[in-house]
C-alpha cells in the first residue's frame, strides 16, 4: 500500500538523519564508558564499554578540580537557562505583538532597532558590555549573568513572522466578542503560537545553558561556575585530560537539555489543536 | 523542634573555628589562570600550599579561560578598575604587558622594591627570565610555567629501521637520514613531523643557531623592531623541511598543538614537540619513546646555545584603592612558589621546567632525574651555552598574528605553491607590517 | 509587510515595546557605540594613547587584497552552510512531521545535537575527522582517498562547512517542525481531498505556508554562519592551510581578542555588520511580501 511504502521511506530518511546527526552524541555516551588513556591516543570506540560507568561517580563525588560539585554548577546553569529563556520570550512576545498589531509613531524604527541587534557579534560588544554591566555593578552577581543575554532579537523576530500570519478572520472574530488587545493576546495570540513558543523555549534554555564565553568574563566567584565552564576546565590543554570524566560530565550536561525537549513535546501538538478554529 | 535546636546547636559549633578564622580579616589576593585538567589541580594545591603556610594572606585561585580569555578578561576588568592581583599571560601577551602603563601594571622588580620582598632576577635560570625581563635585567613578570622544545622519538620505530634507540640524532642531517631510514623501512606511519612549526623550526632554530629572528635584540631594544628570519640559514631550513616533505619523510600535520595527538598515538617516528608532552606520554602511550635535545646545523654553529621557553608568566595588576599590603601579599606569594622546593614540586608534577636553578639542583638531589629519565633535558637545554641577544627570547608585538602570517605562508610551501625563500620573504613582509601596526597603536 | 487588521491606539504599544528597547539601549547601542567609535581609533590593549583617525583602519582593510578575498569567502561560507543546513533540516522535519510512529522519538534525538556543549562538539569533530586518528579520517586514508585537511584547502573548507551545518540543522528542524505543525490540519485535509499528491501538495501549500519560517530561519543561519562559526572553525582548521578557510569573524576575534589591535577588529565588525544588515535588507524587500498570506 503506498501509505506504508511512504511511511518505510520516512523511517529509513529520519534514521539515516539520527545516525548523522546524533553521531557524535552517541560518540560521547560510549566515550564516557572507554578508558581515558585510550581515548587520548585516538581510539575512540563507536562501542561503548557497558561494564564501564566508572567515570560517572568519579565526577560526581570528585567533581572537577576547582572544588566545585557537579550539582551546584547544574544548578547555577539551570538558573541561568531559565532565566534567559523565560525572559527572552516575554519580552519578545510583547514587543513582536506591538509592532504587528498596532500602528503608533516610531514603530518601523522600534523593530529594525531591535532586529539590528542580531548583526554585531558577541565578541565585539563583550568588552563594551562588561565596562556597561561595572557601572551598574553586577560583575560577579548571578543577576550579571543572564541580564544581558536577554538583549537580543532572534525571539522577536520569529514572534513577528508568526503573528504576521494569524489569519484576519480571528481578529475580527475577537472584536466582535468585544475583547481588547490584551485579552486577545492571552487568549487567542499566545495559544496559536504555542509550537513556535515551545520550540524557542527549547533553543533559548539550550543557547542560555551552553554559554561560555560571556560568564567566563563576567562572574569570578566559583559559585557562580556554570556546567559549561566546569566543563571546559576539565578538558587539558598541553596536560592529561581525563576523556572520560570529561565526557561522563558532558552527558550529564547533556541531561537538562534534554528533560526540556521532553517536556516541550506537548507543546507542539498543543499550538495545532488551537490553531484549528 | 528538639532536633532542630541540637541541629543549629551543632552547626554553631561546627562553625566556630571558621569564623576566628575569618576574623582575622586576611588580605585576599586574586589570581587569574588559564590551567585546567591535571594542570589546574597543581595550581590548586600552590595555592592552597601557600595560604597553609601563613595566615596574613589568602590567595584565590580563578579559572578564567584558555590564555587569551584570560588575558581579555584582565584587559577588560583593568579598564573597569577591576583587575585581579595577578594574571597568567602567555609569553606572546608578553610585547602588549610590558608596554602597559604603569597605571594598570606593576613590573616585578618596583613590585619588590615597594614592599621590600627580595625577588632576586639571579635566582632565575637565565634564559628562562630572560624572556620576562627589561634589556637592564630587572624582571618585568615572574616566570611561572616554562616549557620549552624538545624533539621525541619512537624508539619502536628507530629499531625497526635499524637506528640505535639510544642515540638519537644530534644534527638536522642525521634527522634527516634517521626520517629517510624509518620511511624506507615503514617503521612509523609518518617518519618526521612537528608541532608548533612557527616557534620549533623558526624562533628555536634562530636562538639554537645564534640567528636574529627580529633585529634590536629580537625586539627587546625596541618598538622599531624587524623581522628577519628569512637570512639565508633560515631558508635553508625550511628548504630542507620542504625537500623532506616531497620525499615523503617530513609531512606538516597542523598548526599549533594540532600534530601534539599524534605523538600520544606513536604513529611518529620523529616528532618535534613542548617539552610538556612528556607527561601525556607518561600517562598514555603505548609505545616505547625517547627524549632528546633539538638537532642543529653544524654548518651554521658549531655548538648550539640554549633554546628559548614557551609558556606563561604571572603580572602583577594594579587598580584604584589597592593597598600596599595587598601588593605586599603579591610579592609573598612570588616569593613562595620561587622556593627551591616549591618550584621542584610544580616541575615535578607538571612537567614545565623548573624555574629557579635551585629548583633544578633540588630536582636533581632527590634523584627525581634518575626514575624519570630524559626529564632534566630540556632544564639542560635551557642552562647550556651562555645567553645572547639571539637567545633571549621574542619581544615582538602581536606574536600570534606574526605566527598566523608564518603559518599561512609555510603551509602554502608545503602545498608545493610558493617556494621557501618566497614563503619567508612574505611571511617577514606581513610581519613587518604588524610590527609597525602595533608600534603605532603605543604612545610613548 | 504588514497586516490589514490592527488594533487602534498608541501608549499601550509603546509600553510594550519598551523592555526590550531598554535592554537594547544598554546591551546593544551602547556597546555597540563605543566599538563603533573604538574602529575609529588607534590605541593600544589597555585603551591608553587613544588617537582618534577617522576612516583609516576601514581604508586599509578595503584596500587588502587578502582581507577583500576573505569577504568572498565568507559569502560562500555562510550561502554554502545556510543552503546546506536548512535543506537538510526542512527534508527530515518533512518526515518527522508525518504521522508515523516514533515520531516523537526521532524529534528528541534530532534536537539533542545542539545541546552538546560547543567546546566538546568541535572536539568530537576531530574525533571523526583527523586524518590519522579519525574515525572516519582514517578509513578514507586506507582507502586510498588522500584525506588531509590540514594540507588541502578545498577539504578543509568541506570539513568546516559539515561540522558548521551540522550545528545549525537541529536548530533549523525544531522550526521547520514548529512551523508545519502550525499549519492546519484542515488546509492540508483539504488539498488531499482535492486529489493533490505529496510532493505537489508540499509544493502549493506547506512551504509556501511556511514562508515566515524560512525567511526567519534564513536570517538567522546567515547570522550564525557569519558570526558564531568561530569555535568550530577554529578547532577545525585555525584558518588554515594558508587562508582557504578564513571567515571574517576569525579575524575579528584574532584581531581583538588576542592582537589586541582593538581599533582594527572594531572595523572590521563594523564592515561586517553593515553587510549582514544589507543582505537581511533584501531579504526583507525581495521576500516581505511573500511573507504574508
Amino acid at each position: 500500500m503506498a501509505r506504508q511504502d511512504r511511511d518505510w521511506f520516512a523511517h529509513a530518511m529520519l534514521g539515516l538523519g539520527v545516525v548523522l546527526f546524533a553521531l557524535p552524541v552517541w560518540l560521547v555516551l560510549a566515550g564516557s564508558t572507554q578508558d581515558s588513556d585510550a581515548i587520548a591516543r585516538g581510539d575512540l570506540s563507536l562501542v561503548p564499554d557497558l561494564t564501564n560507568f566508572s567515570a560517572y561517580p568519579r565526577v560526581l563525588a570528585h567533581g572537577t578540580m576547582g572544588a566545585q560539585p557537579v550539582w551546584h554548577m547544574l544548578l547555577v546553569s539551570l538558573g541561568m537557562a531559565l532565566c534567559i529563556a523565560g525572559g527572552k520570550i516575554a519580552i519578545s512576545i510583547l514587543s513582536a505583538y506591538a509592532v504587528v498589531f498596532f500602528r503608533f509613531p516610531f514603530r518601523k524604527i522600534a523593530f529594525w532597532s531591535i532586529f539590528v541587534t542580531l548583526m554585531l557579534p558577541v565578541e565585539v560588544r563583550i568588552m563594551p558590555t562588561y565596562s556597561v554591566m561595572a557601572t551598574f555593578g553586577l560583575i560577579n552577581t548571578f543577576t550579571g549573568l543572564w541580564v544581558p543575554l536577554i538583549a537580543s532579537a532572534t525571539a522577536t523576530l520569529l514572534f513577528r513572522q508568526v503573528f504576521v500570519a494569524i489569519p484576519d478572520e480571528l481578529v475580527e472574530a475577537a472584536r466582535m466578542d468585544g475583547a481588547g488587545p490584551l485579552r486577545f493576546l492571552k487568549d487567542i495570540v499566545i495559544p496559536v503560537s504555542g509550537a513556535n513558543i515551545a520550540a524557542l523555549f527549547v533553543i533559548l534554555f539550550v543557547y542560555g545553558w551552553n554559554q561560555y564565553l560571556w560568564p567566563l568574563l563576567v562572574a569570578t566567584d566559583p559559585g557562580l561556575d556554570t556546567i559549561v565552564i566546569g566543563l571546559v576546565k576539565m578538558i587539558g590543554v598541553e596536560t592529561q585530560t581525563d576523556w572520560s570524566a570529561v565526557m561522563a560530565t558532558a552527558v550529564l550536561a547533556l541531561l537538562p537539555p534534554v528533560a526540556v525537549v521532553l517536556l516541550m513535546q506537548r507543546w507542539f501538538v498543543a499550538g495545532l489543536a488551537e490553531g484549528e478554529k | 523542634m528538639k532536633r532542630r535546636a541540637l541541629l543549629a546547636g551543632s552547626a554553631a559549633l561546627a562553625a566556630a573555628p571558621y569564623a576566628a578564622a575569618r576574623a582575622a580579616d586576611k588580605t585576599k589576593i586574586v589570581w587569574w589562570h588559564a590551567m585546567t585538567a591535571a594542570l589546574g589541580e597543581q595550581v590548586q594545591h600552590l595555592v592552597d600550599e601557600f595560604n597553609k603556610s601563613q595566615d596574613t594572606v589568602e590567595v584565590q585561585g580563578v579559572f578564567k579561560g584558555g590564555y587569551a580569555d584570560t588575558m581579555n578578561a584582565a584587559i577588560a576588568a583593568s579598564r573597569a578598575g577591576q583587575a585581579p592581583h595577578l594574571v597568567q599571560v602567555f609569553e606572546v601577551g608578553t610585547g602588549t604587558m610590558i608596554n602597559a602603563p604603569g597605571k594598570f601594571v606593576k613590573q616585578v622588580w618596583e613590585l619588590s622594591k615597594e614592599t621590600g620582598i627580595a625577588l632576586d632576577p639571579k635566582n632565575y635560570i637565565g634564559a628562562v627570565r630572560g624572556y620576562y625581563s627589561l634589556p637592564d635585567g630587572r624582571m618585568a613578570s615572574m616566570p611561572f610555567n616554562s616549557s620549552t622544545a624538545m624533539m621525541w622519538y619512537s624508539k619502536d620505530a628507530f629499531k625497526k629501521a635499524g637506528l640505535d634507540p639510544a642515540k638519537p640524532p644530534t644534527t638536522w642531517e642525521d634527522v634527516v637520514k634517521a626520517a629517510k631510514a624509518i620511511k624506507d623501512s615503514n617503521a612509523a606511519e609518518i617518519p618526521c613531523t612537528s608541532a608548533w612549526f612557527s616557534w620549533i623550526q623558526l624562533e628555536q632554530f634562530s636562538a639554537l643557531h645564534n640567528l636574529p629572528f627580529a633585529s634590536k635584540e629580537d625586539g627587546f631594544a625596541g618598538l622599531d623592531t624587524e623581522l628577519k628570519f628569512n637570512s639565508k640559514a633560515h631558508i635553508a631550513h625550511l628548504d630542507r623541511l620542504i625537500g623532506m616533505a616531497k620525499d615523503g619523510t617530513f609531512k606538516y600535520t597542523g598548526r599549533d598543538s594540532t600534530p601534539s595527538q599524534l605523538l600520544i598515538s606513536g604513529k611518529v617516528g620523529i616528532h618535534f614537540d613542548s617539552s610538556g608532552e612528556r607527561g601525556d606520554l607518561v600517562k598514555s602511550a603505548q609505545f616505547e619513546w625517547g627524549e632528546a635535545l633539538l638537532p642543529f646545523d653544524p654548518q651554521v654553529i658549531k655548538a648550539p646555545l640554549n633554546s628559548i621557553i614557551g609558556g606563561a608568566s604571572l603580572w602583577t595588576m594594579t587598580a584604584p584603592g589597592r593597598t600596599p599590603a595587598e601588593y605586599k601579599g603579591v610579592a609573598e606569594f612570588l616569593a613562595f612558589i620561587g622556593k627551591a622546593e616549591n618550584d621542584a614540586y610544580w616541575h615535578q608534577h607538571t612537567g614545565y621546567v623548573p624555574v629557579t636553578l635551585a629548583g633544578f639542583d633540588l630536582s636533581k638531589k632527590q634523584g627525581f632525574y634518575e626514575k624519570n629519565v630524559g626529564a632534566d633535558l630540556p632544564a639542560q637545554q635551557l642552562t647550556r651555552g651562555t645567553v645572547t641577544p639571539n637567545s633571549k627570547g621574542l619581544r615582538l608585538g602581536r606574536l600570534v598574528e606574526i605566527r598566523n602570517n608564518i603559518y599561512e605562508e609555510v603551509e602554502k610551501a608545503f602545498q608545493g605553491g610558493q617556494t621557501a625563500k618566497e614563503a619567508l620573504d612574505n611571511a617577514v613582509a606581513r610581519g613587518n607590517k604588524v610590527l609597525r601596526d602595533f608600534q603605532k597603536s603605543i604612545k610613548a | 509587510m504588514e497586516r490589514r487588521t490592527v488594533f487602534g491606539g498608541w501608549l499601550l504599544p509603546i509600553l510594550l515595546v519598551l523592555p526590550q528597547l531598554t535592554l537594547t539601549g544598554f546591551f546593544f547601542y551602547w556597546p555597540a557605540a563605543q566599538a563603533v567609535w573604538s574602529s575609529m581609533t588607534t590605541q593600544d590593549a589597555f585603551g591608553a594613547g587613544e588617537v582618534f583617525v577617522g576612516l583609516d583602519n576601514f581604508s586599509e582593510l578595503l584596500a587588502d587584497p587578502l582581507y577583500v578575498a576573505s569577504v568572498g569567502r565568507t559569502v560562500v561560507f555562510c550561502v554554502t552552510v545556510s543552503a546546506l543546513a536548512m535543506g537538510l533540516a526542512l527534508a527530515l522535519a518533512v518526515f518527522a512531521d508525518r504521522e508515523i510512529r516514533g515520531k516523537g522519538a526521532y524529534r528528541t534525538l534530532l534536537i539533542w545535537p545542539y545541546a552538546i556543549a560547543p567546546a566538546l562538539s568541535s572536539i568530537l569533530f576531530l574525533f571523526i575527522l583527523d586524518p590519522r586518528v579519525g574515525m572516519l579520517g582514517r578509513p578514507l586514508n586506507r582507502m586510498g582517498i588522500d584525506w588531509d585537511y590540514h594540507l588541502n584547502g578545498n577539504q578543509a573548507l568541506l570539513t568546516v562547512v559539515m561540522a558548521s551545518a551540522w550545528k545549525q540543522v537541529s536548530y533549523n528542524f525544531i522550526f521547520f517542525l514548529a512551523g508545519l505543525q502550525s499549519i492546519p490540519r484542515a488546509v492540508i485535509e483539504a488539498a488531499r481531498m482535492d486529489g493533490a499528491k505529496g510532493w505537489r501538495r508540499f509544493r502549493t501549500i506547506n512551504f509556501p505556508l511556511l514562508a515566515p519560517t524560512t525567511f526567519f530561519l534564513l536570517v538567522v543561519n546567515i547570522v550564525y554562519a557569519a558570526f558564531d562559526t568561530f569555535g568550530t572553525i577554529n578547532a577545525l582548521t585555525h584558518g588554515g592551510p594558508g587562508k582557504d578557510t578564513e571567515t571574517l569573524v576569525l579575524k575579528v576575534y584574532r584581531d581583538g581578542f588576542i592582537n589586541q589591535d582593538i581599533g582594527s577588529s572594531s572595523a572590521q565588525s563594523v564592515i561586517l555588520m553593515l553587510g549582514v544588515i544589507a543582505i537581511t535588507a533584501l531579504q526583507f524587500r525581495f521576500m516581505g511580501k511573500k511573507v504574508t498570506e
